[in-house]
């Protein structure tokens, strides 16, 4: 195990795998609508493993990666503790039991997907998921358009027309834009 | 494009997983216009479903890949996706993790960060757009949507009440 590498945590407790494991489990079966709260509670305030300080900078690391953020927290915590082995310990915890649960729900949603009731059901729950993304996207917008009008905003409203409206490949959204958004960044500095 | 479905899950979420900034609620555009529009996987009203069912399962959102996954091609597809969706952003984040503390203060770090974070914005602005053309298909659909909207920017309520709440008047026919 390459635990040579990790930092020691300035709360000074380092957590053994299994332990890892199950923090992670339990963060992902609370974590309804997203886990990012859940996980700072066990391991800031539970465990004590990380401050806040700490946590967030983790967390920050894991917002600025691709793909999804809590499953790179997982593994960007996990290395830190215990490498190669505590990533995964942490990974497999997190992503274990929802696979579970979604994978059943799956099943059943082939075999009844079609019954009206269910159907209505789900429709009812997309639109207020939907609300609730136009909440986040509000609350994430408010700092950015709130500020002197300058090329942030430009370079999202760009980005929602080129996804949204034009649907063009978001890899390609993405080639053209964040080069240009992240030399405007440098600029401004 | 390949005829194996496995072949091609695999290859558009391992794609998809490096360029979504912002995580899973980035990536429902290109995961709609991939399964709904260029394969034809699935149809506009299943997808909205599949969005739904991940959003009231325990766990990370990005689970919605397992169910598109398991609509492909069963089990293995939902293997395969979520494997995609969450390997090639794996391996990233841990590399990434033994370095980062040596550049925490790099100019050009910060300059990436703050530079991301407009694109992600953009594109999970794209997602609601194209949830809530899927979704609101009626004016009570709508409704509930500026409501919840509402609701969820101005308070800090448990989603779960809200997605209930969304439920219930779906069962009870509004929607």
């Amino acid at each position: 195990m390459s635990a040579s590498n990790a930092q020691s945590s300035s709360t000074a407790i380092r957590p053994k795998l299994s332990e890892l494991f199950r923090a992670f489990v339990i963060v992902s079966i609370s974590g309804f609508g997203g886990a990012l709260p859940w996980a700072r509670r066990m391991i800031v305030d539970q465990r004590r493993w990380m401050t806040a300080e700490e946590f967030n900078e983790a967390f920050a690391l894991s917002q600025f990666l691709p793909g999804p953020n809590v499953v790179n927290f997982s593994v960007v915590f996990g290395s830190r503790f215990g490498g190669a082995p505590g990533a995964a310990v942490a990974l497999a915890g997190l992503m274990g039991p929802p696979l579970i649960i979604v994978t059943i729900l799956a099943v059943l949603y082939a075999r009844f997907g079609d019954l009206e009731v269910l159907g209505r059901i789900l429709a009812g729950i997309t639109a207020a998921a939907t609300g609730l993304l136009i909440a986040v996207v509000a609350k994430m917008a408010t700092p950015l358009f709130g500020k002197r009008w300058d090329w942030a905003p430009l370079v999202a409203i760009a980005a929602f027309i080129g996804v949204a409206i034009m649907q063009w490949p978001l890899p390609l959204v993405f080639a053209v834009l964040a080069p240009v958004s992240v030399a405007c960044a440098w600029m401004t500095r | 494009m390949n005829d194996n479905p496995l072949i091609a899950l695999a290859g558009y979420f391992a794609l998809l997983s490096l360029f979504a900034v912002g995580g899973a609620n980035a990536a429902i555009p290109e995961m709609h216009r991939i399964a709904v529009e260029v394969m034809h996987w699935m149809s506009d009203r299943q997808f909205a479903d599949s969005f739904a069912i991940s959003q009231v399962s325990p766990g990370p959102n990005i689970i919605i890949v397992t169910l598109i996954g398991y609509h492909v091609a069963g089990l293995a597809g939902a293997a395969v996706a979520t494997a995609a969706m969450c390997g090639p952003t794996c391996v990233l984040a841990f590399l990434v993790a033994r370095t980062w503390d040596r550049f925490k203060e790099a100019r050009w770090r910060i300059a990436i960060q703050a530079g991301l974070v407009p694109v992600s914005l953009g594109l999970i602005a794209a997602s609601a757009f194209v949830l809530a053309r899927s979704a609101d298909h009626n004016i009570y659909a709508a409704a509930i949507t500026a409501i919840t909207a509402i609701v969820g920017f101005a308070t800090r309520i448990n989603p779960l009440w809200i997605f209930a709440v969304g439920g219930l008047l779906g069962l009870s026919g509004w929607v």
